[in-house]
């Protein structure tokens, strides 16, 4: 890239509002799931029956739980695990989705049929659905919500990348390298993926917020993380049976979860008005 | 146009036979010994080997699948392990409280979308519709989960005007039941609600700038009857679209929501099930899901087709 083209790129991060402000959010849960790994203000797993329930206090900022945990140093700890199971679980879609649909569109044809028929199942099977299946045969377990996330996040990335490469296949350039005896490929790799990479960055943005959201959803169920671990979604299932006793204990952590989706959405907008300036004109 | 429908009809079909497939495999066929998954591990070989014998487990495969479909067609679920009563029962039971939930939930977040939708529509770049799309955003970011618990604290604990959880049964009058269900229904609603508001905003846009209601505008109609004879209807098609997506959006939302208000639908049966080790409720709870999921996508794009015929032409 030439210093003309970082130049402009830079520009347009700084310009985009969305990237800045979805930039900033995310940034700050993945300082916080990094700090969370050394230092946290209390204890996130010691039990200590003697200070439970404490107000907000300099030694504990948003207090304790009903065993004493400080709720800060759980929800920080609490972000790694969301971030470890989005990571994992979009990783999953994102490789083999998007291997699905580049091939799918390489090969067209019968391959192609077999890959859209085969995404047009999965979407009957939600990630909560699997999730179920999983956990009824396989026990409960932060592994099950990673599993059902990833499977359902496979059909999204190889029909998004089918879609956009389908269309890069037909440009003028695409003709003159197959005209100039590129194999499929090389073709794929060298002008195919460069070119949808901006939109898979995006999808994948979005995917991420809504795995935070998904495995938020299966822990409260009680399908994904296991106690003691911290996890936002057990957070909010243990402070439901304390709503009246300790009704803050259930505001924390469901406002964590949509600040983090929320500034992931932003960030994901942003990544539109940066690598693709025509898709956030035409908006 | 008989071929458009035939090709969505087989494809429901094949679809439908191959979720029935796949659950089978994965509740009866990946865990190797099913009456072991029920049982646990504590279970002597002489439990298991009954249980077995009970369930017909020592039957192949392909003939477990093929009365476990057939039944299907008559009513048969098979029985509860946990409970002792057949399956079809706790789930009629529990389906007359998730669907009306699920329908009220639509019928809910199309009103909040269209509302929304098109009054940041009408006030394109102007302050209303900034902040509309901006609690939009904010909708979609919250999960609905903690909006039921979000509703529960404030107008069931702090005004009491709702029931804070539970389900007093239809025999109790529909008045009480229906107003059981509406926090709920909220509270799916807006994440849902907030997505199609969204989609009714651009879609409204993109209409407003093709020729036709610059035509319509042109011979002095006026912004309003041009918004009810001309936009709206066209408008809706992606709306209808995405709302036919979003239902099984809702639909898994019904199994957390539920939960959280303890309203014995689908979603807590199948939970329950869950820590029951029920299987055979589990594998059915989950195939009538996956089957509402399946069909309301066919309706849709049957639905589809039959607003924009373009569709069907292209498609043969």
């Amino acid at each position: 890239m030439s210093d003309t083209n970082s130049a402009s790129l830079l520009n347009r991060c700084r310009r985009s509002r969305s990237f800045v402000v979805g930039g900033i959010m995310t940034g700050f849960l993945l300082v916080c799931a990094l700090v969370s790994l050394v230092w946290t203000p209390g204890s996130a797993y010691d039990i200590e029956i003697g200070s439970r329930f404490l107000p907000p206090s300099a030694d504990h900022w948003l207090g304790t739980d009903q065993f004493g945990r400080d709720i800060v140093s759980m929800l920080m700890t609490g972000t790694q695990n969301s971030i470890v199971v989005a990571v994992v679980a979009v990783s999953i879609g994102l490789i083999i989705g998007v291997n699905l649909g580049l091939l799918a569109s390489a090969r067209r044809g019968w391959t192609e049929e077999v890959i859209m028929r085969f995404s047009d199942f999965s979407f009957a099977f939600p990630a909560i659905l699997s999730a179920i299946m999983l956990t009824a045969i396989l026990g409960p377990g932060g592994v099950n919500s990673i599993l059902a996330i990833g499977l359902y996040n496979i059909p999204v990335f190889a029909r998004l990348t089918r879609g956009s490469a389908n269309a890069i296949w037909a440009r003028e350039f695409v003709m003159a390298a197959r005209a100039a005896g590129k194999g499929k490929l090389r073709i794929t790799f060298e002008h195919i993926l460069p070119n949808i990479l901006s939109i898979i960055i995006v999808q994948a943005t979005i995917l991420f917020a809504i795995a935070i959201l998904a495995e938020a959803a299966l822990s409260y169920l009680g399908l994904g993380t296991q106690p003691p671990h911290p996890s936002w979604g057990r957070m909010l299932n243990e402070a439901q049976a304390l709503m009246f006793l300790d009704p803050m204990q259930a505001i924390y952590p469901g406002l964590t979860i949509a600040i983090a989706v929320f500034g992931l959405n932003l960030l994901g907008d942003g990544f539109r008005d940066v690598l693709d300036p025509r898709l956030s004109r035409k908006r | 146009m008989s071929i458009f429908f035939a090709k969505r009809l087989l494809t429901f079909i094949a679809t439908l036979i191959g979720a029935s497939m796949v659950i089978f495999l994965v509740m009866e066929i990946l865990p190797g010994d099913p009456a072991l998954v029920i049982l646990g591990i504590d279970a002597t070989d002489e439990m298991v080997a009954a249980l077995t014998r009970e369930l017909g487990l020592d039957r192949s495969a392909p003939v477990r699948y093929w009365e476990w479909v057939s039944g299907l067609f008559r009513g048969e679920m098979g029985t509860s392990y946990a409970y002792k009563v057949p399956v079809w029962e706790l789930v009629e039971y529990s389906l007359w409280i998730t669907i009306p939930l699920a329908i009220m939930a639509m019928f809910f977040s199309i009103i909040l979308a269209l509302v929304i939708g098109l009054y940041a529509a009408a006030n394109h770049n102007k302050i209303q519709d900034v902040t509309l799309m901006g609690f939009s955003q904010l909708g979609i970011s919250v999960p609905n989960f903690w909006l039921a618990i979000l509703l529960i604290l404030y107008f069931s604990i702090q005004l009491n005007w709702f029931p804070a959880g539970g389900f007093p049964g239809w025999d109790e009058g529909i008045f009480k039941s229906l107003k059981s269900l509406i926090l709920p229904a909220l509270a799916l609603a807006t994440v849902v609600g907030a997505i199609l508001a969204r989609i009714t905003r651009s879609s409204v846009l993109e209409v407003f700038r093709e020729d036709y209601v610059r035509t319509a505008r042109a011979k002095g109609l006026s912004q309003r009857a041009t918004l009810w004879g001309h936009v709206l209807r066209n408008a809706l098609i992606p709306v209808l679209t995405v709302s036919g997506i979003q239902f099984a959006t809702l639909l898994t939302g019904t199994v957390v929501v539920e939960n959280v208000f303890h309203i014995p639908g689908l979603g807590s049966l199948v939970l329950k099930a869950i820590n029951n080790r029920d299987t055979i409720v589990v594998e059915n709870v989950v195939l009538l899901l996956a089957t509402m999921v399946i069909t309301v996508n066919f309706v849709v794009d049957i639905l589809y087709a039959v607003i924009d015929p373009r569709l069907k032409a292209h498609d043969i």
